[in-house]
Parts: structure tokens; sequence; C-alpha cells
């Protein structure tokens, strides 16, 4: 265990002397089948106090690990610290080695003097304890506090992270709160303690823009008014630079560069980065132009960056005849229901909806979670039936077709999932998933003719004919979106329906998936409808964008119009809430509060319809009779 | 990671140890019993009152010993192993295609479909086995096909409630809407799709239901319900010699071995099976 990379790896006394957590050639191994697997390799840099050192990279670097490990809690994952030194530094007594301090110590100090908060706040809140009781319960076991002072304190804690009505919400469950509220309890029981160091492992990567935004401000506030010191895990450049003092960069688990954040942005030197930072996308590259536009992605190859693809500008769309029409459409989920059955609540997800997307053209569909952007591809797709309202494909009104004209729907638009994991069965290969579309609507006959066509369609998409052979699990998450396009594709489709389908995926596969889809748009004339709540994608593909608040469209109009004026406060709050790569910039001091409201109501209780305006052709904000709470 | 693809994963198929003991084991037993009837012509039934109770391994001509009676114990070993197997497997496989169907199509369409076939399975589990048993054969009369026909009556239901869990499961994960999305029908999702999904725990509930059910023979047939006495089995065997147990140990041992080596191939080769219908099999060990 002494005998690691520690001696071969460069020793920094003097910089390490002021720090609050310094690492030294930390070496993480994980045993798998194939022997051990070192997923973190030699790694060392410097916390210093009442800083933010954000940890950058992308699936697979290491970064996680290197967090849980300076917790040790890689020894309850499977992993086993090799090599190198933790330094740490408590409020009391002298610095010491986390990697080979006792189980006891270890304790100790996790949550008191170190704490850390998780991705997935809805996992991390035990579900049958209230709010109250799981803060108390840190404080009584570290501040040996009692019942009464600790929920007092809890109290406190709450009214910190700005959750409303503290004192009720010490009595609610964990499933009571919305995502954002469970993250800012996770953030008050870390912070319960004071702790020195916040390990912080990608806490708002699951949290809609405008709820990232707030928690990134109470983090922020919190850490300057305690002196703490914040470890930021994170794949969102956005996110770093307004967030972090120094950064550290991490590949295939070995640290490439580390820099302080102005430094990385404005002169990154390994190449790695550089590519990570070519393929940020980045909110108003596209401002003053018309039409979307394919850039050139840097990817590493053997170690050298390389320029892959072309600039081109994306004048696919041809504004004649719709290729689908939607009129006020309308889709309702029941929910509560009374012992005789008797409907109570309704999931208002969809109300009143029209668009129209034109052969060749994008239209993205914008809004945060519960805004029913999904509900409507899932209602065009036939897997959910629509409460009201028409959609004409082609002309054709969908609701007068016949069961053989709606398969043939099934087969003209395709879908592709935000998860390529979830959306492919584990137990074929990809071949056969591939194949499927073409069987199932008889497109082609004869296995060989079959093959072929599976062949064609992988190699279309950048993968390779023998891949067919290959399940789900064999390949990295990028190729797995790339299967399930090369599906989409077999039916041959006019339109596909993109659900969140790249933003899964790591910053520069991102980047060259919406390359694949441009690319593909323009090859086979191809209409998008793009669902996602990522605005800096939204401007690089799509020609049209639609704006989606409690199930209705606030603002639709062409990508320029809505991105260079914005009417609605929606629209502006959700532009404004946008993490932008750039630590130059000034950070925004406008406040965002608020929660986006349920859509479940009563029944009866009808929401009111927005009438809509036209502020410029082709340009529609609903008339707001109030202004929206919070907005910008 | 990648290089556990570097074995071809044909290669790895049949090298586990699982498939190999797995088909040691059960292999030798069926061999065995399909050609006892070669082996040992008389049926182990012949007697023979003057070599009552002899100790195994004393006389070559009885090496596993003899019974109170005199027969055979290895003779009847084998013998009793027809019965045993064939109750054994073919009230399982029948359970298993009654109670994976039922279970497909409550899981999958909900509805009326799975109130009833599901309350009615409740009903059937709270109906204590033995009660069942007597009334079921009282009306049908004994033989090894009402057993077994009884078997499959009294066992579907597990396998129903087993696979209606799972497809409970399964019929709301994104690979099966991105079926849908495409246009594959109901059926094709439910047999390509949820299926193959649901196979592992089948299988397991299947290894383990074939010992219980060679165990269920011997207890009908204890209690009058179930084959002729006279024909040997494993489970009748066992029960024969449960009175011998402290002077004559092997009469009940034997078959107690022999139920144990095919059950133990059996269970193994049903790892092996589920490992192999899983693509991952090998990473969730």
């Amino acid at each position: 265990m002494s005998d690691g990379p520690i001696s071969t790896s460069p020793y920094l006394p003097q910089k390490g002397a002021g720090a609050l957590l310094s690492v030294r050639g930390l070496s993480v191994e994980f045993g798998t089948q194939n022997g051990p697997f070192k997923a973190v390799k030699d790694v060392s840099f410097d916390v210093e106090p009442g800083k933010t050192l954000a940890i950058v990279g992308e699936s697979g670097s290491g970064k996680s690990v290197t967090s849980l490990a300076i917790m040790r809690l890689t020894d309850y994952t499977g992993g086993r610290i090799v090599g190198g030194e933790i330094l740490f530094r408590p409020a009391a007594g002298e610095a010491i080695d986390l990697a080979r301090a006792s189980d006891d110590r270890l304790r100790q100090i996790r949550g008191k003097d170190i704490a850390m908060i998780f991705q997935e706040p809805m996992t991390s809140l035990n579900p049958v304890f209230t709010i109250g009781n799981q803060i108390a319960e840190t404080l009584m076991l570290h501040e040996g506090l009692g019942a009464r002072q600790a929920l007092s304190r809890a109290r406190d804690l709450l009214q910190k992270v700005r959750l409303p009505d503290a004192e009720r919400l010490l009595e609610r469950y964990p499933h009571q709160l919305s995502g954002g509220m469970r993250q800012r309890v996770m953030i008050a029981m870390a912070l319960a303690c004071r702790p020195k160091l916040l390990i912080a492992d990608e806490p708002t990567t699951a949290l809609d823009v405008t709820i990232q935004a707030q928690i990134l401000n109470i983090v922020r506030d919190l850490q300057s008014e305690m002196g703490t010191s914040v470890i930021f895990i994170t794949h969102d450049m956005g996110v770093v630079a307004e967030m972090a003092d120094d950064v550290v960069v991490m590949w295939k688990g070995e640290k490439v560069e580390q820099a302080p954040v102005r430094e990385i942005f404005a002169a990154p030197k390994h190449p790695y980065t550089r590519a990570l930072l070519s393929a940020v996308p980045r909110l108003g590259s596209l401002t003053g132009q018309s039409l979307p536009k394919r850039t050139p992605v840097t990817v590493i190859e053997n170690g050298e960056p390389k320029l892959v693809g072309e600039t081109r500008e994306q004048d696919t769309a041809r504004y004649d005849k719709p290729l689908l029409q939607v009129e006020n459409l309308t889709t309702r989920f029941d929910v509560g229901k009374t012992f005789f059955g008797r409907v109570t609540h309704r999931v208002h997800a969809v109300e009143e909806v029209s668009f129209d997307i034109y052969p060749g053209e994008t239209l993205a569909l914008v809004g945060e979670s519960g805004s029913g952007k999904s509900t409507i591809g899932r209602t065009l797709q036939q897997l959910v039936e629509p409460t009201g309202g028409t959609v004409r494909f082609a002309g054709r009104d969908m609701a007068a077709m016949s069961s053989s004209d709606r398969r043939k729907l099934r087969q003209e638009i395709q879908y592709i999932f935000q998860d390529p994991f979830a959306s492919l069965d584990p137990r074929h290969t990809v071949g056969y998933s591939i194949a499927e579309p073409i069987v199932v609507h008889d497109l082609i006959q004869g296995r060989a003719s079959i093959d072929r066509r599976v062949h064609e369609l992988l190699e279309q998409v950048g993968l390779k004919p023998e891949h067919a052979k290959r399940y789900p699990h064999e390949f990295s998450g990028g190729q797995r979106q790339r299967v399930c396009i090369a599906r989409a594709l077999a039916s041959d489709p006019k339109l596909i329906i993109a659900d969140e389908s790249v933003s899964a995926l790591d910053v520069s596969i991102q980047a060259q998936i919406v390359n694949l889809l441009m690319e593909l748009q323009e090859k086979r004339h191809l209409s998008y409808l793009f669902i996602t709540h990522d605005m800096a994608v939204v401007e690089k593909i799509s020609h049209r964008v639609a704006v989606m608040y409690l199930g209705q469209i606030v603002e639709i109009g062409t990508r320029q119009a809505v991105f260079e004026n914005p009417q609605h406060s929606y629209t502006r709050k959700l532009l404004s809430a946008v993490p932008i790569a750039d630590p130059q910039r000034e950070r925004a001091k406008t406040r965002i509060d608020g929660e986006i409201p349920s859509p479940v109501r009563a029944v009866g209780q009808e929401p009111a319809i927005h009438r809509m305006r036209e502020v410029e052709p082709g340009h529609w904000v609903a008339i707001e009779s109030e202004p929206l709470q919070g907005a910008a | 990671m990648a290089a556990a693809q570097a074995v071809p994963s044909s290669r790895r198929r049949f090298r586990s140890m699982e498939f190999v003991i797995g088909l040691l084991f059960a292999g030798t037993m069926t061999l065995a019993v399909l050609f006892s009837g070669f082996l040992f012509p008389d049926g182990g039934e012949s007697m023979d009152l003057m070599a009552r109770l002899v100790p195994p391994f004393t006389d070559p001509a009885h090496i596993l010993g003899t019974d109170p009676l005199g027969r055979d114990v290895l003779a009847r070993v084998v013998v009793g192993g027809r019965i045993s197997l064939m109750v054994g497997v073919l009230s399982v496989l029948g359970a298993v295609v009654v109670g994976t169907l039922v279970g497909l199509v409550a899981g999958y369409y909900r509805g009326v479909a799975e109130v009833f076939l599901m309350r009615f399975a409740d009903v059937q589990l709270a109906l204590p086995f033995i009660l069942l048993a007597i009334m079921f054969l009282a009306i049908l009369g004994t033989g090894i096909d009402k057993i077994i026909f009884f078997m499959i009556v009294a066992q579907w239901v597990q396998y129903a409630r087993l696979v209606r869990g799972s497809v409970l499961a399964l019929r709301d994960r994104e690979f099966i809407l991105s079926a849908r999305a495409i246009g594959v029908g109901n059926g094709r999702i439910i047999f390509h799709h949820i299926l193959p999904n649901v196979l592992g725990p089948i299988v397991i509930l299947m290894t383990l239901n074939v010992a219980t059910n060679i165990l269920l023979e011997s207890s009908l047939t204890f209690l009058g319900l179930g084959v002729d006495p006279l024909i040997p089995s494993w489970g009748g065997m066992l029960a024969d010699g449960r009175t011998y147990l402290q002077s004559a140990w092997w009469v009940s041992v034997f078959p107690g071995l022999a139920i144990m080596v095919t059950v133990l191939g059996l269970n193994l080769l049903g790892d092996w099976l589920r490992d192999l219908l899983d693509p991952l099999g090998q990473t969730n060990k």
C-alpha cells in the first residue's frame, strides 16, 4: 500500500503548506474480472481555505472516484486507494492522512469536517424519515445537541438555504418536496456542522436550469458566509465558469491540467482541455445569424486534437406545406380517484398547444420538467392518447386514420429517447434492434438484404458493420445513442422526435451527435421535433423554437427572434438562468426564485388558456395578465 | 471492461464450472435412469428374503446393500429415478408454461384479466396443499399422469405471480416504450422483448421446484394419493427407509443422495442457463 507511485510524483511541500486539503499522488484501483482497473492515476491537487476547486471531466474520467476517495468512501464501492496521501487539516488537531486514517477517525470527520452532496437528492434522503429528523440526526451525532435544540437549528438551516415555510417543512417527507427543494435540504444537511470542506458531486445535473441557478447561488452565498472550501465535481463548463476559482481537468483517470479558472478558459494548454472547451455549446454564439449552423468539433485522435466536420449553414427547411400540423392539442392524465372511481384530480400536461413543423425543419420544444414537452412528443408518437385537438400529418387527420394508417404513421414518425441504454433491449444485439422496425413494417424481405441494410445504417451513423453483433452494454453512451439514431432511421421516417436525446451525453459526444443529426437532416431531408431543456443546444440546432411553461406554449418564433428578442418573462428567465462558459463575464446579480407550480389540478379547475399576440411576423407571445413570480 | 469481450462468448459458454459439474451430475443420473430397464431388467423388484438388510460394499451382488425385503438398493435407486424424474421434470415444465403465459397476459394487459387471474391465484394459494391434493386426487383417482397434472394445477400460480411481477416492472421500461414507438405489436413485444427478460428468475424457480416436486410425489404416495406404492421411487424409498434409519441407514441414504446429486446438477445447470440467457450475465455474479 505504501509503495505506490508516491515516490515518483512531484512532491510540492511549499504549495501544500497552507492548503486545507492536499492530495498527493492519489491512485485508486477497482478489482474487476480482468484484474485491477486503475480509475485514478497519480492525481495531486490542493484545496485552499475558502476557495472553490472544480474537478472537470467526462464520464469515466475518474472525477467522482477522486471525490469519493477523499472521504474514503471508495472502501464501500469496491475501490482501494493504492497510493498517495490525502492530507486534511481539521478544525481541531493536526493534519491527518485520510488515506491511512482509522475507520473511527474517519467517521468523526465525515459529515462534520468534510460534507458531501450527491447528484440525486431523492436517493440520498431516506424516504421514511421527515426532513427535520434527518437534519437533526446529523446535529445530534456530531454536535451532541439535544433533540429540541437540534430541531430548532435544523429550522434555521432550512431558512439559510432559502426554503420558505421552514417550520412546516421539518414535518415533511422527502417525496413531498420537489427536486430543487430536496437538493436544498441536502445542502442544509451538509452544512449543518459548518464543515471546512464541502464536496459537491454534480449537485445540479439532475435539476432544471432555473433551479440550478438558485442552487448555485445558495452554495456561493453560504460559502462566503461560512468560509467553506468547496470541491465542485461537474461536467458542465458553464457551471465551472460560474463557480470555480481553480480548475482541475481530468481525463482517463489522470489530471491533465490545473489552472485558475480564467486561465483554463483563456489559454487551455492540454489538447484534451482544448477539445472539451471547443465542444461546449455557448449561448449567444449564433447571435445575428438566422440559420442554425454546423461547426467542426475537436476530437482527440491518438493524443492529438483534430478538427472533424465542416462549417455549414443548415439551409434545409422548406416553408411551403407543413409536414405536421398540431392544433389545440390537449393531453390530460387522471390522477386522484375517489373510492368509487370518480376522478378528482388531473395532470394538465398539455393544454391547447398549436404549432406546425415544415419539411427539413427543426422545431425545438423548450421547457423545464413538468412543462409537458415530452407529453407532446409522446402524444404525436401515439404512446399517449390525446384528450382533445387535432394532429395532421402530411395533411391527414390522425384521429380519422384507420388502424393500419396509424401503424404506418409509426414508421414515418420516429422517436429517440433520452437514455439510449434504457431504450435498447439488453437481451438483443443492436443489429436485432436496428432491424426490428424493418421487420415489423415489412420494409425489406430476406435476411441477407435486411442485414445489408443494418450495416448501411450503422455506417451512416458512424459505427462499423461488425458492431451489429454486439449487445448494448458493450458500447459507450455516445455509441449507444448512435445505435438509437440508426434504429430510428431504419424505417426511413420523415419526422424524428428527439426527446432530450443529447442531454445525457458528455459534451464532446453531444457536439458530435448534434452534428450527426444535422448532417442526416440535410442528407435525408428530415424534420426534427427537438425536445430539450438545454438552451445552448437549441440555439445550435433549431430553425424555430417554442417555449413551454405549464403545458402551454408561451412563446414561439424563429430561433433568432426568440433568442435575440425574447418577449415573454419566462423565456427571459430561462435564458438568464443558463450558466455561461465564460469566467470573464459578470456573474448575474439577479436572484431567481420560485418553483414551477404543479400541473395537477382538481377537476373543474381548468387552467386559463393564454391568448397569443404576434410581435413580429411568425413570432408569437402569450399575453401575460400578471408577471411570473421571480421573473427577470 | 473492454477486455471482457476479447474472449468469444461461444467459447466461454461451455467452460464454466457450473456447466461441467452440472452436466456431470444431472447427466449421469438421467442416463442411468433412461437405461434402467437395460441395466436392471427385473425393475428392482426381485426379493431375496435370505439377504435382507445387507450392508453396502460387502456383497458384490448388492453393492449398495439391500432393503428389508432383500431388494437391491442400487437397482431400486436407478429404477426409482424413472418415476421421480418424470414427475419432477414434467410437472415443472407444465407449470412453467401455464404460469408464464398467464403471468405475461395478466401483467402486460392489466385490467380485468389481471384482476380475475390474480384473485383466482390468491384463492388457490390460500387453500392448504394437502386438502387440495386429497380433493383433487379423490375425484380423479391416482396414477402418475394424475399426479403430474395435479402438480401443474397446484404450482402454476407461483410462476404466474413471479412472471406478472417481473412484467409489471418491465412494461414501463423505456425499451418497451421505444419498441412500441417503432410500431411493434403487442404479441411481438411480449414474446420478443418481455419474455427473454423474465426468463432468469423463471429458470431459478424451475430448478428449485424440480427438487420439491420429487419429494412431493413421495408425500403423496405416502398418503396413498400417489403412484402404486410397490413401484419404486426416490421419495417412496426415503419414506420406507425412515423406520430403519437407526439400524440400516443405507436404505434411505442412497435414494436421498440420488435426489441430492440430481437436484444439485439441475441447479448448477439452471445457474449456467440463466447466465447464458443474459448477455450481462458475467457481470452480476
